[in-house]
């Protein structure tokens, strides 16, 4: 069949299953917008490119299916350039189409030219320029398939005008769908090495303190079931990282919470304490790992990892595991169990009882405001968590800061893929963006967005989008009228010299420009307004919601690991910095 | 990158067999420089098939672990396969082009350095002559620092190439 590179594009998309696009049109791309009213795809006209890239991230963080964003050339596909990044730090599966000057004018400075491609490289876990219609499907094909195999990852495919241009006598193709993809130098390893399985399982045998490190590959492996059957055969605790958040119950009594810079006590310190750390889908981030040399000093590391890139990478594993969680832990649950399952695992009881204090002695915690103060933002979190009328899978999304770390820390993340968040990158104005496109990804599912006011205000326009798309997402901004996270090192390590943090409360007025954007707008300034405000806006589904929830500036993340130092020096709040450790 | 000076303890050679696709050297080129490590040189050319090319890299390894950089290069698509060739297990091959000052008696010197050496003449002017040697690299080397009191004009090497050793056992 005849058809037009344009057409050929949009149809190669409907074969690999895509329901939504994340886009802007513009000159280059334009011809590609064409076909798009025939389709029954769905598009999201978004307000700025940076925002189609974020809700394909949390269309992908929350569906497990890549996200499709499509863009024009030059800055549209520099403004697209902060998701991919993003994306390629997390591993979320995304495929972004970007408009290109005609491939005549590549190299002259054209109108809206940029080199997408040299400026994506090292963004992208692979990018392509196509120069002939012909080729469309086949890179389509491979685009797909890259991004969402071995280590999932951002892939960028550039499209010149004149071969999607009906017009242009270069956009004639012949329509074919290749069955098949032949990429001869992408073949990701998924079996784990069985000889270095039976090593872990002698090593988890031995071990009497070990703790499971779980990262976000496990959720990219969609490897939760398998995870909880490892820890309870082994009855081993777990921490989840920020990226893991969700895929280990937070409820189960084997779960320790997240790790890190600003982890709870128990996981932080079980990680330090331990003789042998099982890593599933983790990387041995700085904000994990703290002052590295002084890092869980005892353990021997089971590092398993789809990228054998990252085996090795940071800290030297013990027995390294190339291959997908999934079936990795899978194979090594059944070599415990053919050994005798928990019979055939050393003495623990000590190592229990230790971790048991310490989750005692050390729970999260924060002092509740006094009268006539301003609300506390980790009670603003429990009561959205608490609130009957939140459903009990929510799916939160969060920015980056002080508000993401107490998300984190005081939701309930009891099922996988019901926490969408910026780890590696750590990028500001993700939130809004990253909640409409999990929305767009799970529209029977209630999403609560919680946001900063300064992260707000990066991208706080794509609520015209949700508006004018009827996605009825749910924002509660943590306004503390200032750049929390920055304050709080200004606070602690720079003698309360506060360097251009401050945002002040009201300016923008949150509630009216919600309301401008077409939301319903609300703020609370008071502990017993929370309740009534959060039943409100869950029972709101026909428009997106923004409270503006004004929070104590003095309010600081704890525990927290200063920069520099190692894990056992984290900082506890000061209820407790007189216990026994 | 800096001119290489041998084969040291620091160095290693990988011969990286990737798609012959528009780019791709800049994708190898843009992973050394984004992760920090250092190319001493670099040399591509076409394989006997068409669809491939050959990049040989001799790495600096004191600016990253040799096992991180090979790694991080499978990482790309479009390399099929990497091979690191230790020096005493490969043959290497690099070219040198050189012009030298050679007026009067000197060129007579030159000329027999050349011959020593089994180089070529590949250009004679009325002071200077242009020069090439192939050979391993440590060869090139040492013609290089006899050749410089005579005064080099210009020099240039190409980087060597190298493929592993035949296994000659029966």
């Amino acid at each position: 069949m005849q058809m037009n590179g344009g057409q050929a594009l949009i149809k190669s998309l409907e074969m690999e299953g895509v329901e939504a696009i994340f886009g802007l049109p513009g000159g280059a791309i334009l011809p590609v917008y064409d076909p798009i009213i025939d389709s029954p795809i769905r598009h999201v006209l978004v307000r700025h490119e940076q925002g189609a890239g974020h809700m394909a991230e949390g269309y992908a963080h929350v569906t497990g299916r890549p996200g499709v964003a499509m863009v024009t050339s030059g800055p549209g596909a520099t403004n697209i350039v902060t998701p991919l990044a993003d994306a390629y730090m997390d591993s979320v599966p995304m495929v972004v189409i970007t408009g290109q000057v005609g491939t005549a004018s590549i190299g002259t400075d054209a109108f809206q030219e940029c080199d997408t491609v040299g400026i994506t490289r090292s963004v992208t876990k692979h990018n392509e320029l196509v120069t002939d219609a012909q080729d469309i499907p086949r890179v389509i094909r491979e685009a797909f398939h890259i991004a969402t195999t071995g280590r999932p990852g951002p892939v960028l495919v550039d499209i010149p005008k004149d071969i999607v241009d009906p017009t242009n006598p270069r956009s004639a193709m012949e329509w074919y769908w290749p069955e098949s993809v032949d990429l001869p130098g992408y073949k990701p390893t998924t079996k784990g090495n069985g000889r270095k399985i039976r090593e872990a399982a002698d090593l988890i045998a031995q071990s009497r303190r070990p703790v499971i490190y779980a990262g976000g590959g496990i959720l990219k492996a969609r490897a939760a079931e398998a995870l909880r059957e490892l820890a309870e055969l082994t009855g081993i605790h777990v921490v989840t990282t920020l990226m893991a958040r969700g895929a280990f119950p937070d409820d189960h009594e084997l779960c320790l919470g997240m790790p890190g810079m600003h982890g709870t006590y128990t996981a932080i310190t079980a990680m330090q304490e331990a003789d042998l750390l099982i890593a599933l889908g983790s990387r041995f981030d700085d904000r994990v790992t703290g002052k590295l040399d002084g890092f869980a000093p005892d353990a021997k590391i089971i590092h398993v990892d789809i990228d054998p890139a990252e085996l090795g990478k940071v800290r030297r594993p013990d027995v390294p595991i190339v291959g997908d969680c999934r079936l990795v832990i899978e194979e090594l649950v059944k070599v415990l169990r053919d050994r005798g399952g928990a019979d055939g695992l050393a003495d623990r009881t000590e190592w229990r009882s230790r971790v048991s204090g310490w989750l005692e002695r050390f729970p999260l915690t924060y002092e509740p405001s006094e009268p006539g103060e301003l609300l506390k933002p980790q009670y603003v979190l429990e009561q959205i968590r608490d609130s009957t009328t939140t459903p009990e899978d929510t799916i939160l999304v969060s920015g980056v800061g002080q508000h993401q770390m107490w998300a984190s820390q005081y939701w309930n993340f009891n099922h996988p893929y019901t926490w969408v968040n910026s780890g590696g990158l750590g990028t500001m104005g993700f939130c809004v963006p990253a909640a409409i496109g999990a929305k767009v990804g799970q529209p029977n599912r209630t999403v609560w967005a919680i946001d900063g006011d300064g992260c707000f205000q990066m991208t706080a326009q794509e609520l015209v989008t949700a508006a004018a798309e009827r996605i009825p997402v749910k924002v509660a901004i943590l306004n503390n009228a200032y750049l929390g996270m920055v304050r709080q090192w200004q606070e602690m390590f720079y003698e309360e010299r506060y360097s251009e943090v401050y945002l002040s409360p009201d300016l923008p007025d949150y509630k009216m420009w919600a309301e401008a954007m077409g939301c319903v707008g609300m703020r609370v300034e008071s502990p017993e307004e929370v309740p009534a405000a959060i039943e409100k806006a869950n029972s709101i589904n026909d428009r997106p919601v923004v409270i503006d929830f004004r929070t104590d500036a003095r309010e600081k993340v704890f525990p927290m690991v200063p920069s520099g130092a190692t894990n056992s020096q984290v900082v506890v709040p000061e209820s407790q910095a007189g216990l026994a450790r | 990158m800096s001119p290489s000076n041998g084969t040291g303890p620091t160095h290693h050679t990988l011969s990286v067999y990737v798609e012959n696709k528009a780019g791709v050297l800049a994708r190898v080129a843009s992973l050394f420089a984004r992760r920090g490590y250092n190319i001493e040189s670099l040399a591509v050319a076409p394989t006997d098939d068409e669809r491939f090319s050959r990049i040989t890299i001799v790495v600096d390894v004191e600016s990253a672990p040799l096992e991180q950089i090979t790694k991080q290069l499978h990482k790309l698509i479009n390399v099929v396969k990497i091979s690191e060739l230790d020096p005493r297990d490969s043959v290497e091959r690099e070219l040198m082009l050189a012009t030298v000052r050679a007026a009067g008696e000197t060129r007579a010197r030159v000329l027999e350095l050349v011959q020593i050496f089994e180089g070529k003449i590949l250009n004679v002017g009325h002071g200077e002559m242009t020069v090439s040697l192939e050979g391993s690299p440590v060869k090139v080397d040492d013609f290089e620092s006899l050749l410089r009191p005579y005064g080099i004009v210009e020099l240039q090497r190409t980087g060597r190439v190298a493929l592993p050793k035949l296994d000659r056992t029966v």
